[in-house]
């Protein structure tokens, strides 16, 4: 638990923000990130039922510019980059010739020839040489990291449009999920984007590195009557399960494809190339021999990633993220399965180190927010 | 918060407070931080008999798993049934939070023990 290897480790611009408030900080991508300020619990129902403000700045940003931006992105990802307005985001998968993930993404159309991508920190670099090579043929696009030109901070929860309204002119109730739009937050220059990763309303807020901090206060000064607080990773990883998004790495990586992950809603079957479409076309018309599913435990016990899913004694699967979750209060996992079992209802065993645990197949996302 | 005097410590972060010969068997205040919030004490069978040094159950928090190794050899005769419905106690109050009471095999032999002061200056390093 020595915190030898800190000094390699990278620090956003919150880092000394962090430190100062006694987070718990952990190795993260290559970075020392926050896991937890007051506890995964209480940030978690802080997110559920207030607010809570997250440092994501370890996210990385690619940006495709260009006369052919539009057809270069549509080339590297499984969703419609033309259809998409200015001021649009969108959730996608960067693909492989395999209809596997190099990374998921979220794409933001900045301007008719401008697409910013955010990247998992554990990807940007490869990412970056990907998007590169791949884009070379399609003529007047060229492809730029631009990660440490923003931080990125988090407001998730029900209250954080009312936090954020009173520290920016930009008409908060105009931008739409997965809409975006440009303005300040608390005198910083800021991209306000109402995106997130805990299955909650909110804003992810881009700002230049060196206001950081002032935004990071003014946030968390505008919410104390809200009593929103500081959270980490830890909690930001248990939120985005309970609504059942996927994590590069565990749930998803170049070994899985966006049908057996589930999310063929991001592909546009409709654009006739993108990379990894033939594989994909091919897959979908033989059907897939795995696919992710939900858990739920029957018996005691947290599946986590990499326990073998067991049926009959036979493994048949593996669990890709688990836990015990704050506010549905029961220990979820997602796990992929053969098609057979992936069916409501099904009960399989978790191989929990060593000990048979039942667990039953529960519909995705096992958390979803009610809209008003 | 401070670590009691009347018990020993291990550097797997247990507490073990040996009375006759019989001993109480807990995390300590910094186990339980390193941990987080505790959501599910897996312990033995009363009667099972547990080596020093062998892992005799685990701790779930809602990020990690961690074992739990016995500081000393015996039976163990009672666990702690408030665990099983209040993990959290483990986190709020870890000292008095006992998992196991054993009976001593061999009362003296075991893992190598620290005092308070040695423990807590293990920690702060």
């Amino acid at each position: 638990m020595a915190d030898t290897s800190v000094a390699e480790l990278r620090k956003t611009p919150l880092h000394a923000r962090h430190r100062a408030s006694n987070a718990r900080m952990v190795p993260f991508a290559g970075w020392d990130m926050p896991v937890e300020y007051s506890g995964i619990t209480a940030e978690h129902m802080a997110v559920r039922t207030r607010a809570g403000l997250f440092d994501v700045s370890h996210m990385g940003q690619i940006e495709v510019a260009g006369k052919n931006a539009a057809a270069a992105v549509d080339r590297l990802i499984c969703s419609d980059a033309s259809a998409l307005s200015i001021g649009q985001a969108k959730y996608s998968g960067l693909l492989t010739p395999d209809g596997t993930f190099v990374d998921d993404v979220l794409v933001y159309r900045m301007a008719p020839f401008h697409f910013l991508f955010v990247a998992n920190a554990s990807n940007v670099k490869k990412d970056f040489g990907w998007i590169t090579e791949q884009i070379r043929t399609v003529g007047d696009a060229a492809a730029v990291d631009s990660s440490t030109r923003y931080a990125l901070l988090a407001l998730q929860g029900p209250a954080s449009r009312e936090v954020l309204q009173p520290l920016t002119g930009v008409d908060l109730s105009e931008i739409r999920p997965y809409w975006f739009a440009n303005g300040e937050v608390a005198n910083a220059r800021a991209t306000i984007s109402r995106t997130g990763y805990s299955g909650e309303d909110g804003f992810e807020i881009f700002v230049p590195p060196n206001m950081a901090d002032k935004v990071w206060q003014a946030v968390l000064e505008s919410g104390r009557s809200a009593d929103v607080i500081p959270c980490g990773l830890g909690a930001r990883d248990t939120l985005r399960l309970e609504a059942a998004m996927r994590l590069y790495g565990n749930d998803i990586d170049e070994s899985t494809s966006v049908l057996e992950a589930g999310l063929e809603w991001t592909v546009a079957w409709s654009k006739t190339e993108f990379i990894g479409r033939d594989r994909l076309a091919e897959q979908r018309a033989q059907g897939v021999t795995r696919t992710l599913v939900g858990l739920e435990m029957m018996d005691r016990g947290i599946a986590r990633h990499g326990y073998p899913v067991v049926r009959d004694d036979r493994p048949v699967g593996v669990v890709t993220s688990g836990t015990q979750t704050p506010f549905l209060k029961k220990a979820i996992a997602m796990a992929y399965v053969p098609p057979e079992l992936a069916v409501t209802g099904a009960e399989i065993d978790v191989d929990i180190r060593g000990r048979a645990s039942k667990a039953r197949v529960v519909p995705l996302p096992f958390y979803k927010r009610r809209r008003g | 918060m401070a670590y009691p005097t009347d018990r020993k410590y291990t550097k797997d972060h247990e507490w073990i407070r040996v009375s006759g010969d019989t001993a109480d068997v807990g995390i300590t205040d910094y186990a339980q931080r390193q941990l987080g919030d505790v959501v599910y004490v897996d312990l033995p069978d009363v009667g099972r008999h547990i080596s020093a040094g062998e892992s005799f159950g685990s701790i779930e928090s809602v990020k990690a798993v961690s074992e739990l190794f016995a500081p000393m050899s015996g039976e163990v005769v009672e666990v702690n049934p408030r665990l099983k419905d209040h993990p959290e106690a483990v986190n709020s109050e870890p000292h008095e939070s006992w998992m196991v009471k054993v009976r001593l095999s061999e009362p003296g032999a075991g893992e190598p023990l620290l005092d308070a002061a040695a423990y807590e200056a293990l920690v702060k390093e």
